[in-house]
């Protein structure tokens, strides 16, 4: 043990002299850049590799809610390994396949509409706190930047149908681009709701203000209920997720907008929807259900205070915003198990005159609760 | 200071440059996403004027909503590029006057004649809360009056569009759901028929 300690002491010492040295020589915006590009590898590389295994899971969950196997083959080192190598393999192939560009297309718009969908998603984790102050930009109008990224979003869909030249392609975009468009609506509402019971438009503040004595029954979901519902299915919606995916829509359409593309491209769509499907969970989670805060009331929380592992699991941090978000990653893959497509009027129905009206009324009693003093602002 | 110049004439070159192209580009479509690259590009340098609130505004408000709608009617329509083209001295005039109240306004602003620069602001200035405060107390007529002339504009929006035709074919959900057994399929009680 004695030449492992040695050598650890010499390692430290050798980051010490050597790395950090180095890098206090560097001009100063130089380390700033340094720095956030580190953080932003660090936020990435774990958001992309979750991408990657969702598609396992969902293949996976699906599989054992309709009693199959899903993916089992594909392992490590002639291991299977439960199919824990498949969304590899399928990264491999997906990469070596060729980009097919149809005739007539706009070559540039053509490659350049996959990276405007997948952008605003992994853009819009610049904001999102991971526990207290854990956070690449403390920013203050956080929700609103959330709220315009998930907005321009939808240029990749418009893009990509326009640019095939091809007139499916351009049909299949009016669809999705119109639901899109329109569930947005609802799910700005809904965040209007989060805004006005908080106070304030810094994710990081909001889920503060979601901190109680009673844990789990003083989060935004009990009183903004219905924004809550409303939220995650205007997100589905959002996403392109089943039941709304008639963009999809594989049995009688064979996708729509990214008809025309093939190979990575296609699959850059792919990764867009898997990551904003992330993103919704995240933002779910971190609106209406407390982020990092852990469920068990404050006194309980106390009484373990002392016990080293237990306390770490039951006191607020990381694993409880993860926790949350699988839950709702797990929604999306359950819907898509369970529900047959909407039909496309049915869509729009719910939308516009369902799910907008119930918003606007919820925030006028929001209002209320807010004078009232309900969500500790007071009158001011 | 020179990490804030170069964001800037990187992001007003952009700027300069895509709006150019706005107006000389042949394609409608790609003139459109031209100008959401002027917006993204103008919400870029209110950023750094610590306009953060007004930045983020102008991208979901212009590039998130305004220009998506803009893009479906210009996918749609088959415009005639040459017919407006030849409207162009005829609007040629607007377009100098607008040039030049800009001009003036810019010279107005870069000389600080009855403008004056504004302070840097402190860390902790929270340019949403600041902006809602002064909309609410000192210009809460002015904001309630355009907010009510928004609400008229919408509804004279759906006013217009709203046609009621009598022959079109569509589902009522309340009615769908509402039905009963009783009113799809009839019990009929009948005798076992003999083969003859």
């Amino acid at each position: 043990m004695e030449w492992l300690n040695t050598s650890i002491d010499w390692l430290t010492l050798l980051f010490q002299e050597w790395v950090v040295v180095y890098f206090q020589m560097l001009p100063e915006a130089l380390q700033t850049v340094i720095l956030i590009v580190l953080k932003i590898v660090v936020i990435m590389v774990p958001l992309m590799l979750s991408v990657a295994y969702l598609t396992l899971a969902e293949r996976k969950v699906i599989g054992s809610m309709q009693i199959r196997m899903g993916p089992n083959r594909v392992g490590f080192f002639g291991y299977s390994l439960a199919g824990f190598g498949q969304p590899i393999a399928d990264a491999v192939k997906l990469m070596f396949k060729e980009i097919i560009i149809p005739t007539g297309a706009n070559k540039y718009l053509f490659l350049t509409a996959p990276l405007l969908s997948l952008g605003p998603a992994l853009a819009a984790w610049a904001v999102l706190p991971f526990g207290e102050g854990i956070v690449l930009a403390e920013v203050n109008a956080a929700l609103l930047y959330v709220l315009a990224l998930t907005s321009v979003g939808v240029y990749g869909v418009i893009i990509a149908g326009w640019s095939s030249n091809s007139k499916y392609a351009l049909l299949g975009t009016m669809r999705s681009a119109a639901q899109i468009v329109s569930y947005e609506i609802a799910m700005g509402f809904a965040l209007v709701g989060v805004l006005m019971a908080a106070g304030s438009l810094n994710l990081g503040e909001i889920v503060n203000a979601q901190r109680g004595d009673y844990g789990i029954v003083s989060w935004f979901f009990l009183p903004l209920f219905p924004l809550f519902v409303i939220y995650f299915i205007s997100g589905v919606a959002e996403t392109n997720r089943a039941p709304f995916d008639v963009a999809e829509g594989e049995s009688e359409i064979v996708a729509g907008f990214h008809v025309d593309y093939s190979g990575m491209a296609f699959a850059v769509f792919f990764l867009a929807e898997y990551a904003n499907m992330i993103l919704i969970a995240a933002l779910t989670s971190l609106m209406f259900l407390g982020g990092w805060l852990s469920i068990f009331p404050a006194s309980w929380i106390a009484l373990v205070a002392d016990i080293p592992v237990l306390s770490w699991v039951v006191g607020d941090g990381i694993h409880w915003f993860f926790a949350k978000m699988s839950f709702f990653l797990l929604l999306f893959l359950w819907f898509r198990a369970t529900f047959p497509r909407y039909r496309y009027d049915q869509i729009m129905r719910l939308g516009w005159k369902v799910f907008i009206p119930i918003t606007i009324v919820w925030l006028l009693l929001v209002g209320v609760f807010v004078i009232q003093g309900w969500f500790g602002l007071g009158a001011a | 200071m020179g990490f804030e110049n170069i964001v800037f004439y990187v992001f007003a070159g952009i700027m300069v440059f895509s709006a150019l192209m706005v107006i000389t580009v042949k394609n409608p479509v790609q003139a459109a996403l031209f100008l959401v690259l002027t917006f993204f590009s103008c919400a870029a340098i209110w950023m750094l004027l610590e306009a953060e609130f007004l930045a983020i505004a102008l991208v979901l408000v212009y590039v998130g909503a305004v220009m998506v709608l803009f893009l479906f009617v210009v996918m749609m329509l088959d415009i005639n590029v040459a017919r407006m083209r030849a409207a162009f001295m005829q609007y040629l005039p607007i377009g100098i006057a607008v040039l030049v109240t800009m001009a003036v306004m810019m010279f107005m602003v870069v000389n600080q004649i009855h403008i004056d620069a504004p302070g840097r602001a402190a860390a902790n200035y929270n340019n949403t809360r600041e902006l809602g405060l002064v909309l609410y107390t000192v210009y809460v007529y002015p904001f309630e009056i355009a907010a009510v002339i928004l609400l008229v504009a919408i509804i004279a929006a759906i006013a217009l569009t709203l046609r009621r035709r009598p022959n079109t074919k569509h589902q009522n959900p309340d009615l769908q759901i509402a039905v009963k057994r009783d009113d799809r399929i009839r019990m009929v009680k009948m005798d076992t028929e003999e083969k003859k």
